[in-house]
């Protein structure tokens, strides 16, 4: 139970402080950008978009930095985001809300994919390190892993898209295919998702098995595993009931770092595919100045990073109970 | 010496080794080996790949392989000096909270924590986005401030263990001050943890310096494989059948990226006692 208060107050303070970054940084800019992008549209934001980037961005001098912070505050709890200008008049919430479950489709089932395909090759290179077959995939899991996503991906839609036709080049869905859930709409939806989904796929896979197989080799010198094989244990049972159980728990504790280097990767990879997630808006809306629905955006994908996090620390404490009991 | 000797017989060292000396090579030399000025326009534009451009030019009439490389001096540099930068950080927040425990210890890992936790990139582009001055100084400031913290975490937890041994607890005994024991006992110590984590985070630099080039949020005019990269998609260079475009600087930013990852576990093998081989 100690542990999972800890969790929560850990989410609710790091909560916070994303909410106070978002706060603080475009008022701690030299040139405030909102002052600069009202000089650059000028004439072209009627009244109303105006004065919601004056709120947004502290230019209203009539209040100092606490009341506007408090305002602020009160606006994100409220779930207020304002009103996006790149998309002007639509709230920013609704640009978010179409938005979401794309990139929570493909990124959410990609990195389980990732994830599972990772650990198990962990697991097998880590139980025959002398191999060659072992000598092999490590390397060229850490190329895979040094590439950057974006170009990954711009190089299979370049020959699996532009040469072979064998799949979209862009987008998230076939636009001749009528709204609403039917078959037809279903599998459009997985066929335009496949490249970006490999792509994910095969620059995140690395990642987890190495932090696997270190794991893994790690446990492997443990003396149970020893006394196992002393036992006459099979083989498969020791390498998956005994060490692999074991060696798994430290992969759930560096899921935040890796998940927030998948999501990175995984906005390049919308960009590039023009498929119309978080990413995809994010880079529209960097390019058009939109700072409010740029700052949802981060917000969104802080918060959604630390839930997948506490989620993970949750099934931790579920699967070592050291955790649970406070035992070292 | 010893150690240094075992690093020289592992294949993946040596061969992190050779890539980051190719690239080093290149770089010094760039002036000797491109055929072109990176950025004279004096060429066809959109020319395939031929005997005169060897990877063909770009939309403005420069030639592509000059670019990539003379791209090497500033990808190569700002990898390695973010990546100091980055380690930097590191050291100082990891082994002060290591070290001196306690309110310190709190304080400190609940910050390092916290930043584990934000997604680098989209941070990088939002700081970036708001700055209006784009460059490369920029861009080494936001990667450091983001991707400390990975390293911070594993330079305490090794701070933690060394300043339990007694030879730790022998300097502090006869009154060393702080610093000294930080500095002359600790640091030594842990140098090749702190080599390992150096490469990591030259890996780490290197890639999100390609992504946020990649996304316009460099300076546009400065010669980089990742500024390579963003003309190459704003010039559409898929649709029109350049590939040699964009493979090759990313190929660059790949390769150099895999020298540091080899590096860095090469090192991380060697010097872990249970990872080494039997």
């Amino acid at each position: 139970m100690k542990y999972v208060l800890k969790r929560i107050t850990f989410f609710i303070v790091t909560a916070w402080v994303a909410l106070t970054i978002n706060f603080i940084l475009p008022r701690m800019m030299p040139g405030n950008p909102a002052q600069a992008m009202i000089a650059k549209f000028h004439g072209r934001l009627n009244p109303q978009a105006i004065h919601a980037l004056k709120i947004a961005f502290g230019i209203d001098v009539q209040k100092n930095l606490l009341l506007q912070y408090i305002d602020y505050i009160k606006r994100i709890l409220t779930g207020d985001f304002g009103i996006s200008l790149s998309f002007f008049p639509s709230p920013v919430n609704q640009i978010l809300s179409y938005a979401i479950p794309w990139t929570l489709g493909l990124v959410g089932v990609s990195t389980v994919i990732a994830f599972s395909i990772g650990t198990l090759l962990g697991i097998r290179t880590a139980w025959r390190r002398e191999s060659t077959s072992s000598g092999i995939i490590i390397p060229i899991f850490l190329f895979l892993n040094s590439m950057p996503y974006f170009w990954f991906a711009l190089l299979i839609s370049y020959l699996f898209a532009f040469k072979l036709k064998w799949f979209p080049l862009v987008g998230a869905y076939s636009l001749n295919i009528p709204k609403g859930f039917n078959l037809a709409r279903i599998a459009s939806i997985l066929y335009h998702a496949i490249l970006p989904a490999c792509t994910i796929i095969i620059t995140a896979t690395g990642g987890w098995l190495l932090t696997m197989r270190n794991n893994m080799i790690s446990v492997l010198s443990d003396d149970y595993v020893a006394f196992a094989q002393a036992k006459g244990l099979p083989d498969k049972v020791i390498e998956y009931k005994y060490a692999a159980r074991n060696a798994i728990l430290p992969s759930f504790t560096g899921f935040a770092m890796a998940l927030g280097f998948v999501i990175s990767g995984a906005l390049l990879t919308e960009i590039v595919f023009s498929y119309p997630g978080i990413g995809y808006i994010l880079y529209q809306s960097v390019l058009n100045l939109d700072y409010p629905l740029m700052q949802a955006i981060f917000l969104f994908i802080m918060i959604a990073v630390l839930t997948a996090n506490f989620i993970a620390d949750l099934f931790y404490a579920l699967l070592d109970p050291r955790v649970r009991t406070g035992a070292e | 010496m010893d150690q240094i000797m075992s690093f020289f017989k592992i294949k993946k060292s040596v061969a992190g080794m050779i890539i980051l000396l190719f690239f080093i090579l290149v770089a010094i030399l760039a002036p000797y080996i491109a055929p072109y000025s990176p950025t004279s326009m004096e060429f066809m534009p959109l020319e395939h790949p031929n005997s005169q451009h060897l990877l063909g030019t770009t939309a403005t009439g420069q030639d592509i392989f000059s670019r990539v490389i003379w791209g090497t001096r500033l990808s190569l540099s700002v990898g390695i000096i973010t990546g100091l930068i980055t380690i930097a950080l590191s050291i100082m927040m990891g082994i002060t909270a290591g070290y001196f425990g306690g309110i310190t210890d709190g304080i400190l890992s609940m910050i390092t924590n916290i930043f584990l936790v934000i997604p680098g990139l989209p941070l990088m582009i939002i700081i970036a986005a708001y700055i209006t001055v784009k460059g490369v100084m920029t861009i080494i400031i936001v990667i450091s401030i983001t991707g400390w913290a990975w390293g911070a975490r594993v330079l305490r937890s090794q701070a933690m263990t060394l300043k339990s041994r007694d030879f730790i607890k022998a300097s502090v005994i006869v009154g060393e001050k702080s610093s000294h024991v930080i500095f002359s006992d600790i640091l030594p110590n842990m140098l090749s943890l702190i080599v390992a984590e150096f490469f990591g985070s030259a890996l780490y630099a290197v890639l999100s310096e390609a992504g946020l080039e990649f996304l316009g949020l460099g300076d546009a005019n400065a010669v980089t494989w990742g500024t390579i990269l963003y003309w190459a998609q704003n010039n559409q260079a898929i649709l029109l059948g350049q590939w040699q475009w964009i493979a090759v600087p990313g190929l660059c930013i790949a390769l150099l990226g895999t020298s540091f990852a080899l590096l860095n576990f090469a090192v991380d093998e060697l010097t872990n006692p249970k990872l080494r081989r039997r």
